[in-house]
């Protein structure tokens, strides 16, 4: 036994490949024999994932889910920002140029409407909770965006430990909420074209949540939906600490 | 297979590079559409080297590997997210979380309804 405990630590990467590979195995079966396939394998499993990153976090106590777990450490690289990247560049193989660079000013419009709506509804929130300084809100809006245009934006105007640790999670929050609810409200929405997918990327703007959410509705929508998006953390650490943070400092006086 | 995979990693750091030389140019400690420049790095080189024939299986193969491993990624990377604490971060987390959310879907729907009213 110890001898196969010290090949399952050094191998995580291929520890996390049999993983996720069970994993998708399991939930690809319970969605077609238990569920008809009315829910896809691929939203089973990720919504799976989310629960067991959860109990890998109460055990382990630390900040990666699962991965804190020794075994299962090769889920962080697996899932880390590296392989989601260059993974969502390879799923552009199957987009089209021509509907991209249609839908373009679209993708624009929704970008700037997502970046002011997730942060003036975080800033409201934050107004009724009790903060009442320009540097916290701002942050807090910052966070509604995503969890590193939060700590970003904390950082370039001083904002507290606590206020920062707050934005990141709320950032996280969105993420895994943009997750859960994106292939329960694709149809009701409209999300069945590369062009509904590019305003609704560039509107969430959290590249995981995007990226996740579309994998789960339809896998062909990922490269449009992940084409806006990679634009909206850049925005708004670019916006929120400037344009943002001056309005609400005139308008806190 | 390698021709492809190689050609993937090309358009990745090219684009990457893009990404943080616009993040500094405007002055931002952050990558400014990395992904969406390799993106289209790889759409154009694509379609360049279709154009010389040099595109077969083999080639495609490379990329396509990655194409598909996209979920499986997608599924680690949700098992390693800090779920815990998004969860015990408190009330206004978990509503500056949710909340904006459903309204951002609401506003999905409104903006495609402008833009394609015929539907």
């Amino acid at each position: 036994m110890k001898e196969l405990e010290i090949i399952l630590d050094k191998n995580g990467l291929i520890v996390a490949f049999l993983f996720v590979g069970i994993l998708t195995w399991a939930t690809d079966v319970f969605s077609k024999k238990a569920l008809n396939g009315r829910i896809p394998g691929s939203a089973l499993a990720i919504g799976l994932a989310l629960v067991l990153g959860y109990l890998g976090g109460v055990f382990a106590e630390g900040e990666q889910g699962l991965a804190d777990l020794s075994y299962f450490k090769g889920l962080s690289i697996l899932g880390g920002s590296m392989f989601r990247d260059f993974a969502i560049v390879a799923t552009a193989t199957g987009a089209s140029f021509l509907l991209i660079r249609k839908s373009g000013m679209l993708g624009l419009v929704s970008l700037v409407l997502g970046i002011g709506l997730f942060f003036g509804f975080g800033v409201a929130l934050g107004w009724m909770m009790g903060y009442r300084d320009a540097i916290s809100l701002c942050t807090i809006g910052a966070g509604a965006c995503t969890y590193i245009v939060g700590p970003v934006t904390g950082g370039a105007i001083g904002a507290s430990s606590e206020v920062i640790a707050l934005s990141i999670g709320t950032g996280v929050v969105k993420t895994i909420a943009v997750t859960i609810l994106t292939p329960v409200l694709a149809k009701w929405i409209g999300l069945n074209s590369p062009g509904a997918a590019m305003a609704y990327g560039g509107i969430m703007g959290t590249s995981s949540g995007v990226a996740a959410g579309l994998a789960a509705t339809d896998p062909t929508l990922v490269p449009y939906g992940a084409v806006t998006a990679t634009f909206y953390t850049g925005l708004g650490c670019l916006i929120c600490p400037s344009l943002f943070y001056l309005i609400l400092s005139t308008l806190l006086g | 297979m390698i021709k492809g995979l190689a050609l993937l990693a090309a358009c990745f750091l090219l684009g990457m590079w893009c990404g943080a030389l616009l993040g500094t140019w405007l002055g931002i400690d952050a990558n400014v559409g990395g992904v969406g420049f390799a993106m289209a790095f790889l759409l154009l080189s694509k379609e360049y080297v279709t154009s010389k024939g040099w595109w077969n299986g083999e080639v495609a193969f490379g990329l396509d590997f990655w194409n598909k491993l996209y979920i499986p990624i997608v599924i680690a990377m949700a098992a390693s997210l800090n779920v815990k604490s998004a969860v015990s971060a408190g009330l206004l987390a978990l509503l500056a979380g949710t909340l904006p959310v459903l309204l951002a879907f609401g506003v999905v729907k409104i903006l495609l309804k402008q833009v394609n009213p015929e539907k």
